[in-house]
């Protein structure tokens, strides 16, 4: 393996990882806000004592999203220097809002709410988590602002004497409509993780007090879960509608815009009209055209999804095949080293991971049926089935994820900043130009080792502090720490202590 | 002005915030190694209660960081690009040590365990002491140039990176972050590790005004401009300062005059920098501030997001400090919370 293989897998992990932690984080900011907001509305213990069981186990996930974040913005300098030499003047610029307008803003107040529980009056400490779930959820804009002009760059123009990309309007760029059908369906998906996480947690607890049939037991299984489990599943309702909505229109724009990306998803060779999803299809994986065949085809869903029209001309999808053809003499056949330069992306992995997007999508959507049902007309089930489905939803969210950004960017491929077919042709980068000229081969594999031994230790303690502080359950007795309701003595242990 | 001056100058006050604001935390994290004593338990309480003085504040502080690394990427690509992919391996160490270190502060109190406890401090100590010395040796060499050729790239390999003046750059920070850390104690404690740390103040200080006033000096015979020897004497009497407060028991004016020190450190390492962010060695293919930045439109576009948003953040996370200003004793440590090693073990799902 080259720089550039080592480079394209160490993003690829670190990127995939660092995704992990970051939808939870997103979705369950506002989540556990919901939740002290309800408690400091209606004074009802259930909401501050599910403030405190959720709010550790975001705390937990937490630290890993920052920790891993830092790497992700390292990275571009490190490893793709010449990437950050190109598009710098552009790219650069949403990394430092996001850092300024709201990485700044969710770790002081992050920090606050922790430490402040006892030290704080009630609202101003509520206002503090209210003021991460902003913050984190505006980090994902900047962030998906950065990503989408790389899927469609806008707003720039291309300086021939130092061969860079400049910005030209930060509003473009801003108003980007990649971006903005990114953004809702990022966090969408955040939401539907959270909501599954919420939900799932909640159904396996309620399920387990209510089998014990022991009146304090089932009364906590009422009294707490159960409004747990039910703000879980209308998040999942609502997010999951509006990931699909989101996801529709990501495809019609994907079609416009990378069609090589709509083709490969579909695995679709040669161009055609009324093209079919298939559900199965195998092939070799030399990425050749030859060797693809689909199995179990559903008709004119794949046009529908690119074009909006399941059949007639306006339906035509482009295969990889006439891509290729068009890129080639738009762009150029070879490289620099002459040779030849292939624009289809890794059919399989997007093929595949367009599919399990979806499908773990959906996964969650059956805990939100099942947990409609069972807990319907104010119902505390003791079913094992909605517990077992509570917890097997859980990952699928995070799974959804990761394979759709595993899609979009090895969809994108071969290039790091997709050509906008509307926009200036210059405005373009292979992959391959991107990696940084002077770190070795050795130095990438070397950092790729550490990051992945460290990154693999790190998930094992994450998990098990997840799941033992969940199993755990809500904490037994809570008690209103606030100044206003405790006094404020300063000889008081402190509330929180790390 | 010129507004890639203007930026030069935004990235050289985001460093310095970072290098301040962390620079305590480091202190205090190297620290939890040196200061605790007494049994067993009383040692663990001691180093809670130092952890603690940090708790609330340290991630924000090292946004600093994220923010200077984003803001270079924005405003000057190239010296971003040229930087990071020629420091590579010292980068590597110190996002290794900030990982671990920020696992370590997060997760330490949530297994309460002996072994796990040990693990997290040791995890805390290579994140403390690592980045404490890397920092210096990275700004040493960006002070004394570096090797670059008429592209701009660094072509000086990793050992290049490794020479007297820089590994004396490393002590500097070291001992400047140790001393900050320790009147940083001092100030957000009270009873018997307050003294002590006020006596660790006492025998650093000096050690700084050696170690850091060596390398200043050096700096400014070999590399630097006539102007930042005004700086240096600025750092002088401001470690000077802390030695007599910290001995007149002024712990406030100590941290504040220990805060001095670094900022001058800083203006001294980037007026040395300066016409350049990537000095030359010798002189040769020196990356400038004209050339490395970005085009007067992004700038502008960054200058008014700046302008409005770092009063904001220096606003709010002055706030925090206020919110947390009580000084901590060993009686403030509740004790421990964290699941048992024996509970986490457990299975359940």
């Amino acid at each position: 393996m080259d720089a550039l293989d080592l480079a394209r897998w160490q993003f690829g992990i670190t990127t995939v990882y660092h995704f992990i932690f970051v939808p939870l984080t997103i979705g369950l900011a506002p989540l556990v806000a919901i939740m002290q907001t309800a408690w400091v509305r209606t004074g009802n213990e259930r909401w501050l004592r599910l403030t405190k069981f959720f709010g550790k186990l975001f705390l937990i996930n937490f630290a890993l999203g920052v920790v891993t974040g830092i790497v992700q913005e390292f990275q571009f300098g490190m490893n793709w220097s010449e990437y950050s030499r190109f598009v710098g003047d552009v790219f650069g610029a949403p990394l430092a809002m996001e850092a300024l307008a709201a990485f700044f803003v969710e770790s002081t107040f992050l920090g606050l709410w922790i430490f402040g529980w006892d030290r704080l009056n009630k609202r101003v400490h509520l206002a503090c988590i209210w003021a991460v779930a902003v913050a984190v959820n505006l980090s994902a804009f900047f962030i998906l602002a950065a990503n989408s002009w790389m899927q469609h760059p806008v707003g720039a123009r291309y300086n021939p004497e130092t061969g860079r990309a400049e910005m030209e309007s930060i509003w473009a760029i801003l108003a980007n409509n990649t971006l903005w059908a990114a953004f809702p369906h990022a966090v969408a998906a955040a939401f539907l993780t959270a909501g599954t996480f919420v939900a799932g947690i909640a159904a396996w607890w309620m399920v387990r007090l209510a089998r014990t049939r022991r009146p304090d037991d089932v009364e906590l299984a009422r009294n707490v879960y159960r409004p747990a489990v039910v703000l879980g599943t209308v998040v999942m309702l609502v997010a999951g509608v509006g990931v699909a909505l989101t996801g529709d229109v990501q495809g019609k724009l994907m079609f416009e815009q990378q069609p090589g990306k709509m083709a490969s998803a579909e695995a679709l060779c040669e161009g055609e009209e009324a093209a079919s999803f298939s559900i199965l299809t195998i092939g070799d994986l030399s990425n050749s055209c030859e060797g693809v065949r689909h199995i179990l085809e559903v008709p004119g869903l794949a046009s529908y999804l690119g074009t909006g029209h399941f059949s007639g001309p306006e339906s035509f999808l482009p295969g990889v095949d006439d891509v290729q053809q068009q890129y080639a003499e738009r762009f150029g056949e070879t490289d620099d080293a002459g040779d030849p330069i292939s624009y289809t992306p890794n059919l399989a992995v997007t093929y595949w991971s367009f599919r399990l997007m979806i499908g773990f999508a959906a996964g969650s959507a059956l805990l939100a049926l099942a947990a409609l049902w069972f807990t319907r007309g104010g119902r505390v089930s003791d079913n094992p089935w909605l517990a077992r489905i509570g917890l097997a939803a859980i990952p699928t969210p995070f799974l959804a994820s990761s394979f759709g950004w595993i899609f979009t960017e090895m969809g994108r491929q071969p290039w790091v900043v997709a050509p906008n077919p509307t926009g200036i042709d210059e405005i373009r980068l292979l992959t391959m130009r991107g990696v940084s000229q002077v770190v070795s081969p050795g130095m990438v594999l070397t950092s790729m080792i550490v990051f992945t031994l460290l990154y693999g230790v790190l998930a094992v303690i994450w998990y098990r502090l997840i799941h033992r502080y969940a199993v755990e359950g809500v904490p037994a007795t809570v008690r209103d720490e606030s100044p206003e309701a405790a006094g404020d003595e300063t000889d008081r242990p402190l509330s929180f202590a790390y | 002005m010129d507004l890639a001056l203007v930026w030069f100058l935004i990235i050289a006050v985001l460093w310095t915030g970072y290098l301040v604001l962390e620079g305590f935390d480091f202190g205090v994290g190297m620290l939890m190694s040196l200061l605790p004593r007494g049994d067993a338990a009383h040692r663990e309480k001691e180093r809670r209660l130092l952890l603690n003085t940090i708790g609330p504040v340290w991630d924000g502080n090292e946004v600093w960081l994220i923010t200077a690394g984003g803001a270079t990427f924005a405003a000057f690509p190239e010296w971003y690009a040229t930087l990071f992919s020629g420091f590579y391996l010292p980068l590597l160490l110190i996002l290794v040590a900030l990982i671990v270190r920020g696992v370590a502060i997060e997760y330490r109190g949530k297994i309460s365990d002996a072994v796990w406890a040990r693990r997290c401090d040791l995890a805390i100590q290579v994140g403390s002491w690592v980045p404490a010395v890397l920092w210096g040796v990275a700004f040493a060499n960006l002070v004394r140039g570096v090797q670059l050729d008429e592209a701009h790239q660094y072509v000086g390999g990793f050992w290049a990176l490794i020479n007297p003046f820089s590994l004396l750059g490393g002590a500097t920070t070291l001992v400047l972050f140790l001393l900050h850390g320790s009147v940083f104690v001092a100030l957000k404690t009270d009873g018997d590790i307050r003294a002590r740390a006020r006596r660790w103040a006492g025998v650093l200080a000096p050690v700084a005004v050696l170690v850091a006033g060596g390398w200043a000096v050096w700096a400014q015979v070999a590399f630097s401009a006539t102007w930042t020897w005004a700086v240096v004497a600025v750092a002088a009497a401001a470690l000077v300062g802390v030695v007599l407060t910290n001995r007149a028991g002024r712990e406030g004016w100590a941290f504040g005059l220990s805060a001095v020190t670094i900022v001058a450190a800083a203006v001294l390492i980037f007026g040395s920098m300066y016409p350049d962010v990537m000095p030359g060695l010798d002189g040769g293919n020196a990356l400038t501030v004209a050339e490395a930045s970005s085009t007067p439109y992004t700038l502008t576009i960054m200058t008014w997001v700046a302008a409005f948003l770092t009063p904001l953040v220096i606003l709010y996370q002055g706030w925090t400090y206020w919110v947390f200003r009580r000084r901590l004793t060993v009686d403030h440590i509740p004790a421990p919370a964290g699941l048992t090693w024996k509970k986490i073990k457990e299975s359940a799902f």
